[in-house]
């Protein structure tokens, strides 16, 4: 009886880890075989042509400009958040609130983002739908993401460094950016490849923000589609598997070479510590 | 407030009268409250200058906690109150706000050493830098003059820009004392220095504060009472957040006043 | 005695102000989290309340309303919170036990090479965009439900299940995997030693002890789920009918946003933002449910 019921057990726990492995592999499998035919120098660095045959290199620019607008004012404004709320707040009221309203931020989906997208940055703020609107967006979206992850870096820096510090005479602003932060950094750069590949794998806030234009932007002020964007919309208009398999190749790829990236630089992270 | 009690404490000879001595810190009366709690009652001792004062008591004492009010290290926890007076030449460290510039007199070594992740030079030029000075000449005749004076210069003077994150434990905590002697403080604190340490390094600095004790006012906690007899002038023995007695060392391992002393250090508790 | 005030040393000024400047500059930061939070919910909830508010209609009639006709002005919405709702059930029905079985398995059973090599290709998974998802969605299971089940169109709701489904199947098996490993060892070698078998003991002691990571794992891969948008599109088929089976074609909450905000506006486009309240509470309440039955599973 008890052998039968762990029989039975194991059985489901190992035919549930095949179906997932199984699926998994057929997601890949499948939109690797159907668009790898299409990827050649000329498709990742050729020019957009509606009549087929293009290149998609005026998507990797549209991506490329998200991820670099949004982090470059996310990045800043997460790290002095959680500096303060690691460094120099007292625990109390406003530090709850701020930490609520971070995780709230978490859990909101991507479309109420871009709702919120299109009438403030596009409509209130006069961007229109934009690369500028979009990446604004995407800010919000990954803040939290870079706050805690920059936190909980934060937290792995011996109290002792601080103490030594301070000690010596510093204020803690040369503290922080003499030996915390420079000690932290590692954490906070897996924040940030976290957030990139957040950032390539959005869509839906985007669709709503950045428009769907399919060609080169002429500068942010410029609707534009992102990679992601674009996988959706060549299948949704004309149903084309194998251009949209292609352009994810490109994102698996990227979102591989992120994976690899996070984990190296955390390798160096535990072997740096002591 | 009752004046007698006062006086009973003078006579327990928490102040020790040296005529012919500096007084450099002058403690009187000083509270300290955790919150609610209170973790150091009406503390009066005066620490002399050149000397080596240590600090001992069982765990929990208040004894670190008195010494972190010396250099207001204590400044860094929320909730910590104060009262009474720190003079360190005659100046009252808790009426100026200037945290910095007492910190560059009083230097802290800790108990575990806690070096920065860099590399052996520039954790010694680390406080001087902070205080602006970039010249290339300065700093280099600063960092060897720190290194010399914590005694360590011909072990590292190779190998100054490796990690000091590589060096043994011993090492490590006389580059610390190198790193606050590079700030040309006149006290230094020790918080249980040698604790980490074993036995042949904690000779090494031991030997170190013996010779220190000429240009700096020290004043080091510690367990280990063997280390407070041997390098210390005054020792003052810390029970529950008081100060049970403060004598001249040799009297306080030698003939007690207070049996709570003696019980102490004849290792009845403790 | 008297007291002296000391001055604070003139290099040292610069350094005060500094410090004071840059503590005032780190807070600001910080509660632009909290004001970004403000904008967003008041702007969606403004926008989203003005039809009723103002125009005077029904909030009843947009809620059980099962018309959605924005050019004769009907907003009822009843079929696509139907839709959301069996959408999201369905795919936890499918998703959970599957994805806590496969994190449990390899947590606990799997040879540990296997479990190095699967964990991070998982991993992987969770991370490559959603949309992708809805591709091959598209591309593999939409034909297939057309054929194996005679329909005339495969987009149907149980093709928005599957794809949710496999959706959360990283995500719940990432994180459940790391709370059931981080289950200090000793746990099972007590239970083990008390003649408990491995099986028993795996799902007697150890999950139970990582249940509220477990938990955090549901909760992430619904969110992942519930909010999603463009991959539905794609096999939702996005009819705008009262589903009753599972292969009627659906408009869930979200889809129904993102497919016409392009191009509504007035009272249209205010329409999409009270879709986006409703889905906003959607998310509050099954965020409360859930919490609600992992406190009680810890009595």
């Amino acid at each position: 009886m008890r052998k039968q019921k762990d029989k039975l057990y194991r059985t489901l726990l190992w035919g549930s880890a095949f179906l997932t492995v199984a699926i998994l592999v057929m997601i890949v499998g499948y939109i690797f075989f159907k668009g790898y035919r299409l990827i050649s120098f000329d498709f990742i660095f050729g020019d957009y042509s509606p009549a087929g045959g293009g290149g998609i290199w005026p998507m990797i620019i549209t991506t490329i400009y998200t991820i670099v607008i949004s982090l470059l004012i996310a990045t800043p404004i997460g790290i002095c958040a959680a500096v303060y709320m690691q460094e120099y707040a007292k625990q109390g009221r406003l530090v709850n609130l701020i930490r609520f309203a971070t995780e709230s931020l978490t859990g909101i989906p991507s479309i109420i983002y871009g709702l919120f997208g299109a009438v403030f940055f596009v409509t209130t703020l006069k961007l229109g739908m934009s690369i500028i609107a979009a990446s604004l967006t995407l800010t919000i979206i990954v803040l939290p993401v870079i706050i805690r992850t920059t936190e909980e870096s934060l937290k792995t820096v011996p109290h002792s460094y601080r103490e030594g510090s301070l000690a010596l005479g510093t204020t803690k602003l040369q503290t922080l950016y003499k030996v915390i932060l420079p000690s932290a950094m590692p954490g906070i750069l897996s924040g940030i490849i976290l957030s990139i590949g957040r950032i390539v794998g959005e869509s839906a806030a985007i669709f709503l923000t950045a428009g769907t234009v399919a060609a080169m932007p002429s500068s942010i002020f410029s609707s534009a589609r992102t990679l992601t964007v674009h996988s959706f919309l060549v299948t949704q208009e004309s149903g084309d598997i194998e251009l949209a398999s292609a352009v994810g190749i490109v994102l698996i790829v990227i979102i591989l070479v992120l994976n690899l990236s996070a984990t190296f630089i955390s390798k160096k992270l535990n072997k740096a510590d002591f | 407030m009752n004046t007698n009690g006062i006086k009973v404490r003078m006579n327990n000879s928490t102040l020790v009268q040296e005529p012919n001595k500096e007084v450099k810190i002058s403690v009187r009366d000083l509270d300290l409250f955790y919150g609610e709690k209170q973790a150091l009652y009406s503390i009066s001792l005066d620490i002399h200058e050149n000397e080596v004062t240590a600090l001992i008591g069982p765990s929990g004492c208040g004894k670190s906690t008195f010494l972190r009010t010396l250099n207001r290290m204590n400044d860094l926890i929320d909730g910590v109150k104060i009262t009474g007076n720190i003079m360190i030449d005659q100046e009252d460290i808790y009426k100026s706000t200037d945290v910095i510039n007492l910190r560059t007199k009083v230097g802290m070594v800790f108990q575990k050493a806690n070096l920065f992740p860099m590399s052996i030079y520039d954790n010694v030029a680390y406080g001087p830098r902070m205080q602006g000075i970039k010249n290339k000449q300065e700093l280099n005749e600063i960092v060897e003059s720190s290194l010399r004076g914590a005694a360590i210069w011909d072990e590292v003077k190779d190998r100054l820009k490796h990690s000091a994150l590589g060096l043994s434990g011993g090492q490590q905590q006389r580059i610390c004392i190198a790193r606050a002697i590079a700030m040309k403080p006149d006290i230094i604190l020790m918080d249980e220095p040698t604790s980490a340490l074993d036995p042949i390094s904690t000779l090494k600095v031991e030997e170190l504060i013996e010779k220190m004790k000429k240009d700096y006012t020290i004043v080091i906690v510690t367990h280990n009472m063997q280390q407070a007899a041997r390098v210390s002038d005054k020792t003052a023995f810390f029970l529950s957040g008081e100060v049970v007695e403060y004598d001249v060392t040799g009297k306080i391992f030698s003939m007690p006043s207070d049996q709570r002393t003696e019980d102490y250090i004849t290792g009845r508790f403790g | 005695m008297p007291r002296q005030t000391v001055e604070i040393k003139k290099s040292n000024k610069r350094k005060y102000m500094l410090e004071k400047l840059s503590s005032r500059l780190f807070q600001f930061c910080a509660l632009l989290s909290v004001i970004s939070l403000l904008l967003i919910v008041g702007f969606v909830f403004y926008k989203g309340s003005l039809p009723f508010l103002v125009d005077g209609y029904s909030f009843f009639d947009f809620l059980f309303g099962v018309d959605w006709v924005p050019s004769e002005e009907k907003f009822g919405i009843l079929p696509m919170i139907v839709a959301s709702i069996y959408a999201t059930i369905g795919a936890l029905v499918i998703g959970v036990p599957i994805g806590l079985f496969t994190a449990i398995f390899l947590a606990e059973i799997a040879p540990k090479r296997a479990a190095k090599l699967i964990s991070p290709a998982v991993q992987l998974l969770a991370g490559i965009p959603s949309v992708l998802y809805g591709v091959f969605g598209l591309a593999l299971i939409v034909p297939f439900l057309q054929n194996q089940l005679n329909l005339v169109k495969g987009q149907s709701l149980i093709a928005v299940i599957l794809v949710l489904a496999i959706m959360m199947l990283p995500t719940i098996v990432t994180v459940a995997e790391t709370a059931i490993r981080a289950v200090p060892k000793t746990y099972r070698e007590g239970s083990l030693a008390l003649g408990a078998s491995e099986i028993e003991t795996i799902f007697k002691v150890v999950v139970p002890s990582a249940k509220s990571g477990i938990m955090a794992a549901i909760v992430l891969g619904l969110g992942r789920a519930i909010g999603e948008t463009m991959a539905v599109i794609l096999v939702a088929g996005n009819s705008l009918i009262l589903p009753t089976s599972l292969t009627d074609s659906v408009r869930p909450l979200t889809t129904n946003i993102a497919l016409e905000m392009g191009y509504a506006f007035g009272t249209h486009q205010e329409m999409l933002f009270a879709t986006g309240i409703v889905l906003f509470s959607f998310i509050l309440i099954l965020n409360f449910v859930l919490a609600k039955i992992s406190a009680k599973g810890g009595k």
